[in-house]
């Protein structure tokens, strides 16, 4: 079953009466369970088709079916609660909320849920734990390292269970240790929690790690 | 962790820029109060009228006095119930500053035509019984530390020479608009004064005060009266109680109108002082709106979030504001010359206006962030730096 079915997608940014195309016509899908890694050069249009992926952006034309839904017909609000029920994000620079602790950050996505307080915190402790922080619960973001700071964002991206798994170049913000830890941390999801996963990547030595790679260059698959 | 937390972590992120704006506001709503105030205790005596009470004086002016006689003649017009009198007595009791309304009063009817004023009876009777004796409201008694028996000794002005008056009576006030600083002496005490030391003088009142029996006929009644006198040598006005209290507000009208203004104006600066720390701490944060709206947080949440914030900061100022309103006006109150503004209270409508201010700033300087928080694309939001 494909999480991910990606049908003659463009997407063209307009700047003042200029078009800008980013993708053309792409065409791809991603099967459960599938790691699936998108490199190509910056301007390559990779982090463009992460996010249409995500539903936070909307294709120019195509279709684009994630998780069983078209993507590209629901609304902003439907698109913010489908988003909450099946994607998880990590970012390259972890965008936590300085002023929550690594405990709370991650319990945000679980507030968009009907867990109980109790339930929360179990949901949040576990995650944690999968993370290897269960020490850190209760530090800030800035008392943490680079490192720790992507496995709470990591924490945060699956607390809510979802089906699909996007990074954006994860490791990109991190020193050679930290990068080596979050990437076996994503195939430990993949694995053993059978997440399924798109990461964009420049690095090649983080691309090893996924079952399939794809290469974009000027909005185009090669 | 509830949102309100996270609205109140958010707040504390910037801790001084909180804390001014929380003061700004305070010390904004402080002036509100404080102008709000004055321009009442100004109104006090328009606001104290009563609907069925005329005031007759002179028509050329308030200072020319009417003939003795003309109560007669007033009291014998259809729809008047009752007349009384009244005189302007004047002069100083320890010092200038010292000031309080001293008037010469008809003691047999002048507390039934104001009964606003609750004096017991046996001071009533004290009061008519001793031709120096005074009637002073309960604020003087504070004031100045007085009691029954006690003399007021005071330098004649406008009646020239000393005077002493015994307290024989102390009135309260019915209600909060009623002027408790009022001293009140015998008109006939004056009058004997008169004929022996200045008889041309003598037979004279400052005014005079008819309650009619239905206010729908004020208008008539004050026709009726000054028709009874016209081509006499002293010819009259009468008005409403309203009337002859808003005639006394032409002079500083300009002065009234520029603290109303002022005191809404100030409303409009709490708006840009919140307005202002509303915008910086949206566009800071732009990235992290952009942050929740992909974890699936809706436009009801991030309204929550910032219109929140904004509320509280608000809301937190107002109180302190208020709180400290009470103290400020006490205290402008103690350094304003004595009985300038007898009745000189933060109201009720005052406190209400600065609250339903402070809600109003705390919610319409939260829509421009609002607006540009959920205006801007998620991907246009994660690409902000800072």
């Amino acid at each position: 079953m494909n999480i991910v079915s990606v049908q003659n997608v463009s997407k063209s940014y307009w700047r003042d009466s200029l078009e800008i195309p980013v993708l053309h016509d792409i065409s791809f899908e991603v099967p459960e369970g599938e790691f699936l890694g998108l490199m190509g050069p910056s301007g390559s249009g990779k982090t463009t088709l992460l996010n249409l992926i995500a539903g936070i952006d909307q294709p120019s034309k195509g279709s684009l079916v994630v998780a069983g839904t078209d993507v590209a017909k629901l609304s902003e609000s439907q698109l913010a609660k489908w988003r909450a029920q099946n994607v998880g994000f990590v970012f390259q620079f972890y965008n936590l909320l300085p002023v929550l602790t690594a405990f709370e950050n991650v319990e945000l996505p679980l507030f968009l849920s009907k867990l109980s307080k109790k339930e929360r915190k179990e949901h949040v402790e576990f995650t944690l734990k999968v993370v290897g922080l269960e020490d850190r619960m209760n530090h800030y973001p800035k008392q943490l390292s680079g490192g720790q700071e992507q496995r709470v964002a990591i924490a945060r991206a699956i607390v809510s269970d979802p089906t699909l798994l996007i990074a954006d170049e994860p490791t990109g913000d991190l020193d050679k240790t930290s990068a080596e830890e979050i990437l076996k941390l994503l195939v430990q999801l993949n694995t053993e929690f059978k997440k399924t996963i798109v990461m964009v990547t420049h690095d090649p030595r983080a691309a090893e790690r996924a079952h399939v790679i794809k290469h974009l260059d000027k909005g185009e698959l090669t | 962790m509830h949102i309100i937390k996270l609205i109140i972590k958010n707040m504390l992120r910037h801790k001084l820029r909180t804390l001014l704006t929380i003061l700004g506001i305070a010390i904004a709503v402080v002036a509100f109060g404080l102008l709000r105030t004055v321009v009442t205790a100004w109104y006090a005596g328009v606001d104290a009228s009563s609907a069925n009470r005329l005031i007759t004086r002179h028509s050329v002016s308030f200072i020319f006095p009417l003939p003795l006689a003309y109560k007669d003649r007033i009291s014998n017009i259809d729809g008047v119930e009752k007349v009384t009198f009244s005189n302007w007595f004047g002069g100083v009791y320890i010092d200038k500053k010292q000031f309080f309304a001293r008037l010469a009063v008809d003691p047999e009817t002048f507390f039934d035509v104001y009964p606003e004023l609750i004096i017991p009876k046996e001071h009533l009777e004290a009061f008519k019984r001793e031709r120096n004796a005074c009637v002073i409201g309960e604020q003087l008694v504070q004031r100045y530390n007085l009691k029954i028996g006690d003399i007021i000794p005071i330098e004649g002005d406008i009646y020239p020479g000393r005077w002493e008056f015994v307290i024989r009576g102390i009135y309260k006030p019915r209600d909060k608009t009623t002027d408790p600083s009022n001293m009140l002496i015998q008109w006939q005490y004056l009058e004997e004064r008169m004929k022996q030391e200045t008889p041309s003088r003598a037979g004279y009142v400052g005014w005079y005060i008819t309650q009619i029996k239905d206010p729908n006929n004020s208008a008539f009644i004050s026709s009726e009266i000054d028709q009874q006198f016209k081509n006499s040598p002293a010819e009259t006005k009468s008005e409403t109680e309203r009337a002859f209290q808003q005639s006394f507000m032409a002079s500083v009208s300009a002065i009234i109108t520029a603290m109303d203004v002022m005191s809404f104006v100030i409303i409009g600066i709490i708006l840009l002082v919140l307005g202002n720390t509303m915008v910086m701490s949206a566009r800071e944060r732009v990235r992290e709106y952009a942050v929740l709206k992909t974890l699936g947080f809706s436009t009801f949440h991030l309204v929550g979030l910032i219109g929140g914030e904004s509320l509280i900061i608000a809301v937190t100022g107002g109180i302190i504001g208020i709180g400290l309103a009470f103290p400020m006006i006490d205290g402008f109150s103690a350094i304003l010359p004595k009985g300038w503004f007898p009745i000189f209270n933060l109201e009720p409508i005052t406190l209400l206006l600065a609250s339903i201010s402070a809600l109003l700033v705390g919610f319409l300087a939260s829509v421009f962030p609002i607006q540009r928080a959920l205006s801007t694309k998620i991907v246009d939001g994660l690409r902000q730096v800072g």
